[in-house]
Formats: C-alpha cells, sequence, structure tokens
C-alpha cells in the first residue's frame, strides 16, 4: 500500500480515527509520517486533516458524478490532490466539505476580516449558493432541460458578479 | 537581491531567540480556477490580471519582479533559502511570478497553489507588525481584484485547510537550550495539543538542524486574525523563556559540556576543509548560542546570522560560473566560513564562568 501524501514510498504508519461517528484511514511512509509530524498519535488528528487527506474519504459522501459546474472538478480529482479546483467548488462540495472543515478547524465560520465589497458578494453568493443546489438536485433527477437553464443562470450570475 | 534581507540584519524584539516573523495571506480570485487546476492559458490570464496590480502597489516601487519560467534554477533555490518563495513555488515554471520589495520584507507570489500569497517578513519577534503591512496590502488589492470570499466560509483558498483568514502566521525560533537539554520534543507536543504547529526548519524534533524550528497557526477558520496573532505569540513568549531557563540551567550544571561544544564548533569552523551543509548550520548554531552568552563580542552576531544562509546549497553555487557537485559544496562551504570566521576572536569563557560560580557560591551544591 502506497503512502496517501507522498504516493511514491510504501506506507508504515496507518492510521485509524473517528470523527462524527466516521471512521477515517490515513496510510503514511515513515518519512511523511516524520515530517506530518503523526508518530504522535495524540497529534495526530490535526495534523492528518491539516494535510486534506482523509478529506477524500469525507467527500465522498456526495454523489459520485458531482461536477463542479464552474470549473469541472469532481471529487476523485479532490482525492488525487487534496485542493479544489476553483471557489464554487466550496457550494459545490458543501455537504463533505463541511464535516471536514468542522474536524480541521476551530470553527466552522469564519469571523475575521471582511472585504469592503462583502456586502455585494455576500448576496450575490448566496444566490449563487441556491441556484449549484438546485443544479445538483436536477442533474441527479435527470432533469436535463431545468439543469441546462439553471447552468445559464449560473453564467448569467458569474458574469454580474465579475462586473 | 545580491545580499539578504533586512530582517537577517534586523534587531526586532527577542531577536537572539526568534530570528524572524512572518505572516501570509492567502487570496483567489473568485469563480476562476485555482493555479492548480487552471489551464495554462488561463493561468496565464489570471498572471496577466493580477502582476500589473500588484507591481502599481505603492510598497512595491523599485520591486524585483519576475516570471518564475525567467529565473534559473539557482536563482529560485536562493529565494527559497531567503525563505521569499516556497519550494512549492520554486517548481513552478509559465504562469506564476514573484514580487518582491527590494528589502525583502514583502514578498508576493502570484499563481502558488493560490492566485496570490502575500507574504510579510520582520525580524524578530514582530508578528503584529507583519500582519499589519500584509493586510494592508490586501485592502489596497481588494479594491482592484475581486476576491472569493464566502460569508460563511470567508476567503477561499485551493486548500481546505487555509479557509477562512487565509492566514498562516510563524515565527522562526532559534532553540539550542532546548535541544542540548533534551526538552524540545516536550515544548513541540504541548504547542501542538493547543493548535499551533512547531517544526524543525530542516528535520524534526532533536533532529532539526541548526537548532532551528518554525512555529505557525494550524487554523484559519473560527478565530480572527488578531486573535490567532495573539494566541501564537504568547505561546513564543513563553517559549522565549523556557529557552532562557534552559540555557541557565546549562551554565550553572553542565558548564563544562558547554563550554567544550563552543570551543569544538569554534575549531572546526576554523580549521576545517570540508563540511556538509548540516554540519555547518549545527555548529554555526553553537557559535550562535555562544555570542547570546557572551563568549563572542556581540559585533560577531552578523557574520554568523549571514553565514547560515550563505552556506546553504543554492548561495553557494550562485557566485560559481559552473554548478558544484556535493564534494565540491562542502570544500568551498568550509572556504568561505573559515574565510568570515578569520577574525574572530577565539571563544572567552570567562562570562560564563562567573555566572556559573556565581550561582555555585549562592548556593551550595547538594552533592557537598
Ligand atoms: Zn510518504
Ligand atoms: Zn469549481
Amino acid at each position: 500500500m502506497l503512502c496517501d501524501v507522498c504516493k511514491c514510498n510504501d506506507a508504515t504508519v496507518f492510521l485509524t480515527q473517528i470523527l462524527e461517528g466516521k471512521m477515517q484511514k490515513v496510510n503514511l511512509c515513515d518519512a511523511c509520517s516524520k515530517e506530518k509530524g503523526v508518530q504522535d498519535p495524540t497529534g495526530f488528528a490535526l495534523a492528518d486533516l491539516l494535510l486534506g487527506i482523509g478529506a477524500a474519504e469525507e467527500i465522498e459522501k456526495g454523489s459520485p458524478t458531482q461536477k463542479c459546474p464552474v470549473c469541472g472538478f469532481t471529487q476523485v480529482d479532490f482525492k488525487k490532490t487534496g485542493r479544489l479546483g476553483c471557489s464554487v467548488c466550496y457550494v459545490t462540495f458543501a455537504e463533505g466539505l463541511n464535516t471536514l472543515l468542522k474536524a480541521m478547524h476551530k470553527g466552522t465560520e469564519h469571523v475575521g476580516k471582511l472585504p469592503h465589497r462583502a456586502h455585494r458578494v455576500v448576496a450575490l453568493g448566496d444566490r449563487m449558493r441556491s441556484l449549484t443546489e438546485n443544479l445538483q438536485k436536477a442533474v441527479a433527477e435527470e432533469n436535463y432541460e431545468s439543469a441546462a437553464s439553471l447552468r445559464d443562470q449560473i453564467k448569467q450570475l458569474e458574469h454580474e458578479i465579475a462586473s | 537581491m545580491s545580499t539578504g534581507g533586512e530582517w537577517l540584519r534586523g534587531e526586532g524584539p527577542h531577536h537572539q531567540i526568534v530570528i524572524s516573523s512572518r505572516v501570509r495571506l492567502a487570496r483567489n480570485l473568485r469563480s476562476r480556477a485555482f493555479p492548480g487546476w487552471a489551464k495554462k492559458a488561463e493561468r496565464t490570464a489570471i498572471l496577466d490580471l493580477i502582476k500589473p496590480r500588484v507591481e502599481e502597489l505603492p510598497e512595491m516601487q523599485d520591486s524585483f519582479s519576475e516570471l518564475l519560467q525567467d529565473l534559473s534554477a539557482i536563482e529560485k533555490q536562493v529565494l527559497v533559502e531567503r525563505h521569499l518563495i516556497s519550494r512549492e513555488h520554486a517548481a513552478k515554471s509559465v504562469g506564476s511570478a514573484i514580487v518582491m520589495n527590494r528589502r525583502q520584507t514583502l514578498s508576493i507570489m502570484i499563481n502558488e497553489e493560490d492566485h496570490l500569497r502575500m507574504q510579510s517578513i520582520r525580524s524578530g519577534l514582530q508578528l503584529k507588525q507583519a500582519f499589519k503591512l500584509v493586510d494592508k496590502i490586501d485592502s489596497a488589492l481588494e479594491s482592484k481584484l475581486e476576491f472569493a470570499y464566502d460569508q460563511r466560509l470567508g476567503y477561499l483558498t485551493a486548500c481546505p485547510t487555509n479557509v477562512g483568514t487565509g492566514m498562516r502566521a510563524s515565527a522562526m525560533l532559534h532553540l539550542p537550550g532546548l535541544v542540548l537539554s533534551e526538552l524540545i520534543n516536550q515544548v513541540i507536543q504541548a504547542v501542538s495539543k493547543i493548535g499551533l504547529a512547531v517544526r524543525g526548519l530542516y528535520g524534526e524534533g532533536t533532529e532539526a538542524m541548526g537548532n532551528l524550528f518554525q512555529i505557525s497557526n494550524q487554523t484559519t477558520l473560527g478565530e480572527k486574525e488578531d486573535e490567532i496573532i495573539n494566541r501564537l505569540s504568547k505561546v513564543i513568549e513563553t517559549i522565549i523563556e523556557k529557552e532562557h531557563d534552559a540555557r541557565q540551567v546549562l551554565i550553572q550544571k553542565k558548564s563544562n559540556t558547554l563550554w567544550d561544544q563552543i570551543g569544538r564548533a569554534y575549531g572546526v569552523l576554523t580549521f576545517a576543509h570540508a563540511m556538509s551543509s548540516k554540519e555547518a548550520l549545527n555548529l554555526l548554531s553553537i557559535i550562535k548560542l555562544g555570542v547570546d552568552l557572551g563568549s563572542f563580542p556581540e559585533d560577531r552576531r552578523l557574520p554568523i546570522d549571514e553565514l547560515f544562509i550563505d552556506t546553504q546549497p543554492a548561495h553557494l553555487q550562485k557566485g560559481s560560473q559552473q554548478k558544484l557537485n556535493a564534494e565540491e559544496r562542502d570544500h568551498l562551504r568550509a572556504e568561505i566560513i573559515r574565510e568570515r570566521l578569520k577574525l574572530f576572536p577565539k571563544p572567552d569563557i570567562s562570562k560564563m564562568a562567573r555566572e556559573s560560580s556565581d550561582q555555585a557560591a549562592s548556593e551550595p551544591s547538594n552533592n557537598e
């Protein structure tokens, strides 16, 4: 079995933890486990999640066909890289990401700096969120007509946000 | 770019132990593919959008601005060794750039893992000041570029570990006292339990080369920027105290070992003709400790601090015409060190000896 981090050495450290009643497994090689400071099992939860490994299993909760309407990113891609495709991916994969973020961070909501344009952006962001959710529903129900129209609306909103 | 950054020469608070403080913010353009996912054309388009906005900042007048594909492997590595760009960024080519000010206190990576990684570096423990600058830069750029921001999640980043503030605050600490007293792993464990990370700058735990460690926040969501920075600063102040305590105990209980280490480091550095990067870092660390403890004059601090950077592989090679192999590098490294230490006085242990005998006089040993 290969190490989840470097993906080239054989894994020698196998870690499992229960998060939110879900089991997560991470396999690391010697070098990576040392580098990430996970020889110490008590420090493991943070170290693991910091990397976004274990993340892949969390995000799989969503449907496997799920694809970001803006950038075309899929959860398979996330599994490979531990990185997302674009900012809209946070909406597309919200379900899986929420659990992950909860375990990874101190809180679940941003309480820090707000950009000046935040109010406008926030309003448009909320609309984007509901459009994306509806699109996912439409795709799941194989309602292609509705999906196409939603895609158009998303594109238009994109345009509006960019202007 | 021929010399090191201002932070290296600085005299910031606690600069004996805290080499530097840095704060970086990650930002992305709204609805554009992150650099790792964007196709080459899109990455380049994003770069063309961002770079002029960065270059026109008042802080970036007379800046060093380069496309990654225009830098040689050695030049990129030099920037990595000065901590001005990340290793990941050095691996980038077309579609990525670095813009930094001449003083090398502000560096902005374009299309690293995120569209923008803005970093401010200060000497000593100055996290608040470092944040202030990078926050100002962020606000200035935000009026010209639309950043990906979500009401609930804050600033959106390629990796979910950075979402929220997008901020990573860190300090580089020199902790030979804690390493020599074998207390370092305890400190690392204690710190990791409170959501902060400590790692060796090169290597881990007691194996850390040059006794250099980096401490940073691990989480970015659910806490305000200034709360994170305050928490981190407090923990660093505690570590500084522990390091001072460890040094005092060493002076009082293990003075012979300490003098032996300093003397040997001095001897080897002054006379060796081949030296690996690891050996150099470890010995320089002991000499630096010697300066802190008064066995070398204070004005010898800077040449030692500079050697930490100047003996790194790419810095060694930037002066020579052709690429050097490991053996050639080890010879050159030893030569540079010998040259710089030529006028370096022998270690003077009288100050330390006084401190340790004062202690012995005021506090009779239990063994008697
Ligand atoms: Zn590995
Ligand atoms: Zn996306």
